[in-house]
C-alpha cells in the first residue's frame, strides 16, 4: 500500500467513528468507551506481525509476545467487562414479564 | 493477487465492516450488547485472516507459534480474570487499566521495529519511505507512551493510591510539562536524523510527559481524561498500522479515536467544562477556594431516619437523586429495598439521572441496572426537571453538585452554567450525606440553606436500612 493511500484510510476511518457516534443515550456511555476501548486492541495484529516476522530473533519475539499479551488483556478483559455491563440492562425486561 | 491476499482481502474488508456496525449498535440500549459481540466476532476474525495469510505465504514458524501462544494465554487468562471479578463499582479504573495496556501494546510494537527493523522492502529503499517509518514509529511510541502512563495515574487516583500533589496545583507544572514535551520533540528529531538510540529519550520522556499531564487533574475530570486517553489509545494503534502497513489497524484505530473524541465532547458538555480547562486548569477544587471560602451554611435543617420515613410514607411521588456517594457505599441495593416498599403502598418512584452521575457518564444507570431498576424508571435530566414542582419528596443520595442550584442562581459560581436537577422545586428535599463536606467542585452548595431541605447525616447504605426498618414499623409496603 502506498503512503498516500493509506492516509486515505486513515481519512476515512476517523470520518466513520465520527458518523458513527452521532447520538448516544447517556446509559450508554461507560459501555461504549469500554467497548471502544476493547477495539483499541486491534494492536494484536501488529504484535502479530511483529512476531512472525522475527525470524527467529529472540528478543524481537520476546517484545512482540509481551505486547501481544498486553494488547490481548485490553481486548478480552474489554469485551468481557462491557458484555457484563451490558448484561445488566437487557435482563430487565425479560425480569418484568 | 494470488489467493492468500485476496482471502486475506476479504476478511479485512468484512472485519472492519463488522467493527463499524459494532461501535453503531453499540449506541443503541437495544442492540448494545449483540453489538459488542459482534466487535468481539470481528476482532477474532481478524486475527485468523491475518495468520491464514502468513500460513499461505510465507508460512510461520514454530518458534513464532510458541511466542504467540504464551502471549495470547497469558494475556486472555489475565483479562478475563479481571473482567469477571471486578465489581461495577470500579468500572472507570479498570477501562482506565485496560486503555493503559492497549497503548503499551503499541509502544512496543512500534520499540521492536526500530531496534530491529523488519525485513520487508528494505532493499528499494528510498528516504521518504524510511521518512514515514520513522515518524510513525516516533507517533505510536509518544502517544502509546502518553496512553500507558496517563491511564495508569488515572487508575491510581480513582483506586484513591494516589492523591494530587500540591505541587502539581502550581503553575510549576506547565513549566515542566513543556520542558517534556520539547525533550519529546528534540528526542524525534534525532530519531528521524538516524540516530536509533534517541527513542529511549523519546520512551522516557513521552511516559513523563503522560504522568506529568494527569496527575494535576482532580478525581471530577478523571472520566473525561479515561475518555480522552482513550481515544488516544485508538491513535496509537492507527500509528502502529502505519508502522506495520496494515489498513485495518488504521481503520479500526482511526475509528476509536475519532469516537473517543466525540465521547469526549459529549461528557465535557454534561459537567460544564470545557476540554482546555480539564486538560490545564488543574483540579476545579484548588480553583475555586477563594469563592467557595466566602459563604458559610447558615440554616442547615437536619432530621431523623423518622422523620423522613413519615414524610415518603405521605407522599405520591417520589424522585430519586442517585450520585457518587450512592456508588461508594455500595447502596444501591438497598435503594432498591426502599424503593420496592414506596412501590407496594401505591408511591410513584422515578430514578433522575444527571448524564455525569455517578463516576462516568452512564455509569450510574449500569449500577442500577445491576440492582434490577427497572429501565423505565431511569429518566434522564431534561425529561425529570419539569416534573419536580409535582413532586412530593426528593431523595438526594450522595449526590452533590448536580443539584446545586447555584449553577442557575449565581453567575459569579465556577459551577454556573452547568446543567443541574431542580430538586429545590420539589416540596421537600431530603440529602442524604455523611456531613457538610463540599462535593467534587469543592464548592458551597445553596440547597442545603433552603427551608425545603433537610439533611439526613450518615453513610448511605446505613441511613437507607434504617429507613427500610421504619417503613416496615409504618406498615409500608405489606399488603
Amino acid at each position: 500500500m502506498s503512503f498516500i493511500s493509506l492516509l486515505w484510510v486513515l481519512l476515512l476511518g476517523s470520518l466513520l467513528g465520527l458518523e458513527l457516534i452521532g447520538k448516544v443515550p447517556p446509559t450508554l456511555h461507560t459501555p461504549l468507551m469500554s467497548g471502544a476501548n476493547a477495539i483499541s486492541g486491534i494492536t494484536m495484529l501488529a504484535a502479530l506481525t511483529l512476531i512472525v516476522k522475527a525470524e527467529g530473533n529472540v528478543p524481537l519475539l520476546i517484545i512482540g509476545s509481551v505486547s501481544l499479551g498486553f494488547a490481548l488483556f485490553n481486548v478480552v478483559g474489554g469485551f468481557f467487562v462491557t458484555d457484563r455491563m451490558l448484561a445488566m440492562f437487557s435482563r430487565k425486561p425479560s425480569n418484568k414479564k | 493477487m494470488n489467493l492468500p491476499v485476496i482471502i486475506k482481502f476479504v476478511i479485512d474488508l468484512l472485519a472492519v465492516l463488522l467493527l463499524a456496525l459494532g461501535i453503531k449498535g453499540l449506541s443503541k440500549v437495544k442492540s448494545a450488547r449483540d453489538a459488542n459481540r459482534l466487535a468481539a466476532f470481528a476482532m477474532s476474525l481478524s486475527v485468523v485472516g491475518l495468520l491464514s495469510y502468513y500460513l499461505g505465504t510465507s508460512g510461520i514458524a514454530i518458534q513464532s507459534w510458541i511466542w504467540i501462544i504464551i502471549g495470547s494465554i497469558v494475556g486472555s487468562l489475565f483479562g478475563a480474570i479481571l473482567a469477571k471479578k471486578v465489581p461495577m463499582t470500579s468500572m472507570p479504573e479498570t477501562v482506565a487499566l485496560f486503555n493503559g495496556c492497549g497503548g503499551m501494546s503499541s509502544l512496543l510494537v512500534a520499540l521492536g521495529v526500530a531496534i530491529f527493523p523488519i525485513s520487508s522492502g528494505q532493499e528499494n529503499f528510498d528516504f521518504f519511505k524510511s521518512l514515514i517509518n520513522e515518524v510513525s514509529i516516533s507517533v505510536s511510541i509518544f502517544v502509546g507512551a502518553i496512553t500507558f502512563t496517563g491511564s495508569i495515574v488515572a487508575m491510581a487516583k480513582l483506586q484513591g493510591w494516589l492523591s494530587t500533589p500540591g505541587w502539581t496545583q502550581s503553575k510549576v507544572r506547565h513549566f515542566v510539562n513543556i520542558v517534556f514535551a520539547v525533550a519529546s520533540l528534540i528526542a524525534f528529531f534525532d530519531l528521524i536524523n538516524g540516530n536509533t538510540s534517541s527513542i529511549w529519550l523519546l520512551v522516557m520522556v513521552s511516559s513523563l510527559l503522560g504522568i506529568g499531564v494527569t496527575l494535576p487533574i482532580g478525581g471530577a475530570d478523571m472520566p473525561v481524561v479515561i475518555s480522552l486517553l482513550n481515544s488516544y489509545s485508538g491513535i496509537a494503534a492507527a500509528a502502529a498500522g502505519f508502522v506495520v502497513d496494515s489498513q485495518l489497524l488504521i481503520v479500526a484505530g482511526a475509528m476509536v479515536g475519532a469516537a473517543g473524541l466525540i465521547l469526549t465532547q459529549v461528557m465535557c458538555k454534561g459537567m460544564n467544562r470545557s476540554l482546555v480547562s480539564v486538560l490545564f486548569g488543574g483540579s476545579l477544587s484548588a480553583q475555586s477556594t477563594a469563592s467557595s471560602g466566602s459563604g458559610e451554611y447558615t440554616n442547615i435543617t437536619s432530621c431523623s431516619v423518622e422523620e423522613c420515613a413519615l414524610t415518603l410514607e405521605a407522599a405520591n411521588k417520589v424522585i430519586i437523586v442517585p450520585g457518587y456517594g450512592l456508588a461508594v457505599a455500595q447502596a444501591q441495593h438497598t435503594l432498591r429495598e426502599v424503593t420496592k416498599k414506596l412501590e407496594q403502598n401505591g408511591i410513584e418512584v422515578v430514578y433522575a439521572i444527571h448524564p455525569v452521575a455517578g463516576r462516568m457518564p452512564g455509569h450510574m444507570n449500569v449500577l442500577l441496572a445491576e440492582a434490577d431498576v427497572p429501565y423505565e424508571q431511569l429518566k434522564e435530566m431534561d425529561v425529570v426537571n419539569p416534573d419536580f414542582p409535582a413532586t412530593d419528596v426528593v431523595l438526594v443520595l450522595g449526590a452533590n453538585d448536580v443539584v446545586n442550584p447555584q449553577a442557575k442562581n449565581d453567575s459569579s459560581s465556577p459551577l454556573y452554567g452547568m446543567p443541574v436537577l431542580d430538586v429545590q422545586e420539589a416540596r421537600t428535599v431530603f440529602v442524604i450525606k455523611r456531613g457538610m463536606s463540599a462535593g467534587y467542585s469543592g464548592i458551597k452548595n445553596d440547597l442545603f440553606d433552603l427551608p425545603n431541605t433537610s439533611m439526613v447525616f450518615g453513610d448511605a447504605k446505613k441511613v437507607l436500612n434504617d429507613l427500610i426498618g421504619e417503613l416496615k414499623d409504618l406498615g409500608v409496603g405489606e399488603k
